[in-house]
């Protein structure tokens, strides 16, 4: 039994998706009109960091949802200013969408279609959080303390 | 001999597959022969057992004599709590020494 | 100890529902057990041998009188009147229903416990000195900084699917009581020259498949920064770490496969990347935290002696207790390994008792070792004897303290789905051979540590004495290992040769005992006598 799917619009932005292909990483600092980039686990998030500017989607490969590099590669581009798109794509389930929020994904193209309003509970969940991120929710110790 | 054996999902108690149902007594599984991996499938995919999987065994006078001490101790309890035995009666509880 | 404010309260609120709700989703058949798995991991919960075992977390080993009645209460209702304490300083539970799971951590929740991140590829309990707050060689109770790590480190997003388990451990004193080098992180509060306070870090510690002793990666790391230090270490793993093979994953083998000083470099350049970032907390934060750990009103001015004219207390305090920094107080050990018991298991009314004593005459904290012993560690002298009575009573007098009958063992076979062979019957049987008090006095301190399997949950590689159980063609077969230790000379054991059946090594580990005691030299334990002989008197004496 699979969840019920309505056709999910997890996406958490109001502009344009990039309607190129995302290349590989490699590709991508070899092709200055490419503006879509696919990163896998073992890639440096860092190489993309002086062509930020050009970048409109970066997706972030998930071929196990159990591989969690792909979590430190979204907070590391966040962190370097990145603004455009970051998809987690592959074995995405409902319970890893607010972690993926939180270290700045804002689409999501899971194997398995996630219901939007089931979505929509697990992002709401949790009212406070223990840490900063990508996301700038307040940490509970701002909360405590202005 | 071979059985199935798994695990409720609810209550996660010890099971053996009977032919019929799942059971926590392990001198009611049957020998399931060359069928055990379809029926496991089967079986799981109906919710009526998580994770089972199929075991050798030797027929024996109390039941089945499982061929490995872990599922012996699956089927009976830790060897160190024999007041905690699945089947008190079971005079090999607390003797499983190899 | 820290109590809960609003925020950890709703925290903690929240992840129940979240739990009932992926257990609901579970029984439904809505997730496959691959998929639910590592959610009931986050929560504790491992379907074991017999049943589901949930394990509690006792965050940094501390726990209030009230709350350890809700366990016993929970041992009662939903498991079968025991619990087991860990070599992590947690509880668990061993006969456990899935569909009563969201209703024990809801009950948990009340008395401000969980079991959030205790098992599965998480950042898991953080470990601390059980003789935090009493003992006089700590630079402060390091509680407080495991407090505010805990909660750092609660739902990272970042570090919520790592290559593997990750134990960060706290000692607050240059004598480890907390085996922080075979941590994951190990991490050692300590003042600078200037005063300031901060933190020796150690990284790479851990046993399993591949021991290693941690590294030394920061003499001195500011306070103040230790989140983001600990950002840094977790990150430069999550990206780097093996995820090829389980038995490869853990950071020891990344700083290992490294160097200590290629690792460093990476920690400290990601450091610098993470601190403009501003993700420490506060000091404001930890002072608040701190606060909680403030001293209890000890009495001033008492009386700093003891009536030891019962011989059998005279005994227990002798093994059992050690010296408190407030003069009239006492640390008192309750050793949970009575002759042939099960070590570290507890009844519900054992622990009604332990709670009991606690509240009147303990200040109220409780502190279970990753010894599986439970600490008391604020006992008025004049109490004592009343104290040991009741526990003597109670099937806690147990005189042992770090004696050879002081066994540690993990659940092994007769619980534990991943383990090769049975780890409870051989401790039993040691116990039994060395029953004998004046005997195990004269052998004097000997960590003996039993692990069913390679895991090493039971620390066999810290022992003074390790048995580790292995499969052996189906057959249950134990290897033997000598000169580990898990204090700050910590140490790995080695094999000494091929292994033994069950009474093998009971027989095995006699004959090693009695060499010791013939070649020993005045005041040596046995650790000190095999680093000084070293292992071939030993290997000849064991297989002839």
């Amino acid at each position: 039994m699979v969840e019920a799917a309505i056709p999910p619009s997890l996406r958490f932005r109001d502009d344009e998706p990039a309607d190129e292909p995302a290349v590989t990483l490699d590709a991508f600092l070899e092709q200055p009109d490419a503006v879509s980039v696919r990163i896998e686990g073992g890639d440096d998030v860092r190489r993309l960091a002086p062509l930020l500017d050009r970048v409109k989607l970066v997706e972030v490969d998930f071929p196990r949802f159990r591989d969690g590099r792909g979590y430190s590669s979204a907070r590391i581009l966040r962190e370097l200013g990145y603004k455009g798109e970051l998809k987690a794509v592959g074995d995405v389930l409902v319970d890893q969408l607010l972690f993926m929020r939180r270290c700045g994904f804002d689409s999501f193209a899971p194997n398995q279609p996630i219901d939007a309003a089931v979505a929509s509970r697990a992002l709401e969940e949790y009212d406070f959080v223990y840490q900063q991120a990508a996301d700038g929710r307040i940490p509970v110790w701002k909360l405590r303390h202005g | 001999m071979r059985l199935i054996t798994g695990n409720d999902l609810a209550t996660g108690d010890v099971v053996w597959w009977t032919g019929q149902y799942w059971s926590r007594h392990v001198g009611e599984a049957i020998d399931v022969g060359a069928d055990g991996e379809k029926i496991a499938h089967r079986e799981e995919a109906a919710l009526r057992v998580n994770i089972p999987y199929v075991i050798d065994a030797e027929p024996g006078p109390n039941g089945p004599i499982l061929k490995h001490i872990k599922e012996q101790i699956r089927a009976s309890g830790p060897t160190v709590r024999p007041d905690l035995a699945i089947e008190p009666a079971d005079p090999n509880v607390g003797s499983y020494v190899i | 100890m820290y109590r809960y404010d609003k925020y950890d309260q709703a925290i903690v609120d929240t992840r129940v529902e979240e739990f009932r709700d992926q257990v609901a989703r579970r029984i439904s058949g809505a997730l496959s057990e691959d998929q639910f798995k590592p959610l009931r991991l986050k929560n504790g919960l491992y379907l074991q041998l017999h049943a589901y075992m949930l394990r509690v977390a006792i965050p940094y080993g501390t726990l209030n009188s009230n709350q350890l009645r809700t366990l016993a209460h929970i041992a009662r209702t939903y498991d079968r009147g025991y619990g087991h304490f860990t070599t992590h300083q947690n509880m668990q539970f061993n006969w456990i229903k899935l569909e009563q799971a969201p209703d024990i951590l809801a009950l948990l929740a009340t008395v401000e416990m969980h079991a959030i991140q205790t098992s599965g590829e998480s950042i898991r309990n953080i470990s601390a000195d059980q003789f935090a707050g009493a003992a006089a060689d700590e630079v402060c109770d390091p509680r407080a900084w495991a407090e505010l790590i805990r909660q750092y480190t609660t739902f990272h997003p970042e570090f919520s699917y790592l290559p593997r388990k990750f134990k960060i451990g706290l000692t607050a004193s240059d004598h480890d009581r907390a085996a922080i080098k075979l941590h994951d992180v190990g991490l050692q509060v300590r003042r600078g020259d200037d005063g300031a306070m901060g933190f020796r870090v150690f990284v790479g510690g851990g046993m399993g498949r591949t021991p290693f002793v941690a590294t030394l990666v920061r003499d001195f790391l500011p306070a103040e920064h230790i989140c983001t230090y600990l950002e840094a270490i977790l990150r430069v793993w999550n990206r780097h770490g093996r995820r090829d093979n389980i038995h490869k994953q853990r950071i020891k083998i990344l700083v290992h496969d490294l160097g200590g000083e290629e690792f460093t470099r990476q920690v400290e350049e990601e450091f610098a990347v993470m601190l403009p970032l501003g993700d420490d907390m506060p000091l404001a934060e930890y002072e608040r935290i701190a606060a909680y750990f403030a001293p209890p009103p000890f009495e001033q001015g008492l009386e700093d002696t003891l009536d030891l004219s019962d011989p059998r207390f005279a005994a227990w305090v002798e093994r059992n207790v050690a010296a408190h920094k407030q003069p009239g107080y006492a640390i008192a050990t309750i050793s949970l390994k009575p002759v042939g018991g099960i070590p570290g298991d507890v009844s519900a009314e054992q622990m009604e008792v332990i709670a009991d004593l606690a509240e009147k005459y303990g200040f109220d904290d409780i502190r279970p070792t990753h010894a599986q012993n439970v600490v008391l560690p604020h006992i008025r002298k004049a109490d004592l004897y009343t104290v040991w009575q009741a526990l003597d009573a109670a099937g806690l007098g147990a005189d042992n303290l770090d004696l050879i009958g002081d066994i540690i063992a993990c659940p092994g076979l007769d619980y534990c789905s991943l383990a090769n062979a049975r780890s409870i019957p051989v401790a039993q049987k040691l116990s039994e051979r060395f029953a004998d008090p004046a005997r195990q006095l004269d052998i004097g301190e000997l960590k003996l540590k039993i692990s069913g399997c390679i895991n090493a949950c039971g620390h066999h590689h810290a022992g003074h004495i390790g048995i580790l159980g292995v499969d052996k063609k189906g057959t249950e077969n134990f290897q033997l290992l000598l000169g580990g230790s898990g204090a700050e000379d910590a140490s790995l054991g080695r094999i000494v040769g091929p292994g033994f059946s069950e009474d093998g090594v009971v027989d095995a580990i006699e004959r090693a005992v009695e060499k010791y005691r013939e070649v020993r030299e005045d005041g040596e334990r046995f650790l000190d006598t095999y680093r000084r002989v070293g292992v071939e008197p030993f290997k000849e004496a064991i297989y002839g």
